[in-house]
């Protein structure tokens, strides 16, 4: 038997490990990039297997949230697709500004920088104070970088670059601080929104949602799991409701998708259609 | 006989005219998948799409998440995501961090590819001015696989195929224009 049969047998063993010791189920996550993941946490923590890895991540609960955080690696950018933010804001929020309370879920916000490029959005287009933002992910490590916003003024030029390109009016750094090498974004943009943690493997609707933003999440699903979670946002839409998802991501292998017309399908904005024909019974 | 199955191939700097060359040069009778890894700062491959459908004999396509992936076809790895193939044949994406600097990283192509292909896959690295593809050509050769390396004096940039050489050496180290015409043979004998 060669490496990479090896190393599949002991990916299996560790994905049935951490399901049963700590019941994060990821055997449904697309294998090319879950097993990617997994060598690089081994390798991280210094394992020189994957078997070592699972040991230790048997035995040593303390280690959950950084396994947790090593295999969804929350990388994000704010305004990452300008394009799509900018069609958010010219299109989209122009329609949604006919409810009297926007509620808007972001799923698989990792560490906030989506969240509060939706923000300054709805600050721009006098929405905000009527909005809830629902900033959920599976990580609770990036759930609490998420709320503290601050980031490395490294990416500041490049999402300075993404916020005008997405139609922005002002200066992007009118929204944070920077201090050292960081950058901290105004804690006034956090007022509207809630974080919180939930899996889209195993958890259901979160809230009843006129906008939600699942983007670049999906990818690193298999496709009944895709399918799954494409329900569970059909079910949490209003009539109408908007569902961005990320630029590169396909419908093409998930049923519910039926559910969704294209907004933009160039920008992957999709609306629930009216309601779904049931078959007889 | 081991016919290969794909060819997996990665290039940087100088890449696009290296790969008018060698994808205009592949025989229209060529059976395989062909997945290209082409670092380039655009943020589509649109234009590249179009410039090497103009020179093909074989369709050309940006690699779409999920879909199969097919024989007698050119993909082209997104801008912006890793490009990855899983066991079955399928096409995933990936948004993790840059590897190598870079993302779409070719090491990462070639490592996934070298897994589900083993010896019937060939690698090729060509023109460009870092390392990526160094070490996944290894891994490609590690399996079973064929690794191809353009020569570095014919390569506009020379470090990425010195760099493949270097860690991963090759079974046939080629000038450009030999390159085509050698993946024909080993396809069509
Ligand atoms: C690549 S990031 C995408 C971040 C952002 N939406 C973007 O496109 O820039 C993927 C995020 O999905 C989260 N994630 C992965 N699996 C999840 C699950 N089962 N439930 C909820 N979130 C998950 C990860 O923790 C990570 O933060």
């Amino acid at each position: 038997m060669d490496t990479p049969e090896l190393e599949n047998i002991e990916v299996a063993l560790f994905v049935q490990a951490l399901q049963r010791r700590y019941g994060y189920d990821f055997s449904q996550y697309a294998p090319a990039s879950l097993k990617r993941r997994i060598q690089q946490l081994s390798e991280q923590m210094e394992c020189k297997t994957i078997s070592g890895l699972t040991e230790r991540m048997l035995h040593d609960p303390p280690l959950l949230p950084r396994v947790l955080d090593g295999l969804t690696v929350p990388a994000s950018e704010m305004f990452r697709d300008p394009a799509m933010f900018r069609s958010l804001r010219e299109q989209v929020l122009p329609l949604l500004a006919s409810y009297p309370q926007i509620n808007i879920w972001q799923a698989g916000c990792a560490h906030g920088q989506e969240v509060y490029s939706l923000a300054i959005l709805l600050e721009e287009a006098g929405l905000y104070e009527r909005t809830q933002i629902f900033a959920t992910d599976l990580s609770e490590r990036a759930l609490q970088l998420a709320e503290e916003g601050i980031y490395p003024a490294r990416d500041a030029q490049q999402w300075s670059r993404n916020y005008q390109a997405a139609g922005g009016n002002h200066s992007l750094a009118d929204y944070y601080s920077a201090r050292y090498n960081l950058l901290k974004i105004d804690q006034r943009l956090r007022r509207h929104v809630t974080f919180a943690q939930h899996n889209l493997v195993a958890d259901g609707v979160f809230c009843e949602a006129h906008l939600i933003l699942c983007r670049n999440v999906l990818i690193y699903f298999s496709n009944p799991l895709q399918d799954r979670v494409l329900s569970v946002f059909r079910d949490s839409l209003v009539r109408n409701g908007f569902l961005c998802l990320g630029m590169r991501e396909s419908l093409d292998y998930a049923s519910a998708a039926a559910s969704f017309a294209p907004f933009d399908e160039c920008l992957r904005i999709y609306r629930l259609a009216g309601q779904p024909e049931r078959a007889f019974a | 006989m081991n016919t290969p199955k794909a060819i997996v191939i990665g290039c940087s700097a100088g890449g696009v005219e290296a790969l008018k060359v060698i994808v205009g040069g592949f025989s229209t009778r060529l059976q395989q998948a062909v997945l290209v890894c082409c670092h380039s700062s655009s943020e589509t491959m649109d234009l590249l799409c179009e410039v090497l459908n103009r020179v093909s004999s074989l369709p050309v396509m940006e690699a779409q998440e999920r879909h199969p992936v097919q024989a007698g076809t050119v993909y082209l790895a997104p801008s912006g995501y890793h490009l990855l193939v899983e066991a079955d044949w399928h096409f995933a994406l990936s948004i993790d961090p840059r590897v190598n600097y870079v993302r779409p990283s070719i090491d990462v192509m070639f490592y996934s590819a070298a897994e589900v292909w083993r010896e019937k896959l060939i690698g090729v690295v060509l023109t460009g001015g870092n390392a990526d593809g160094a070490s996944g050509l290894q891994r490609i050769r590690s399996l079973g696989g064929t690794a191809i390396v353009q020569s570095p004096t014919s390569a506009e940039i020379p470090t990425m195929p010195q760099a493949a050489l270097d860690t991963a050496g090759a079974d046939h180290c080629v000038d450009l224009s030999d390159i085509a015409p050698l993946i024909n043979r080993l396809c069509l004998a």
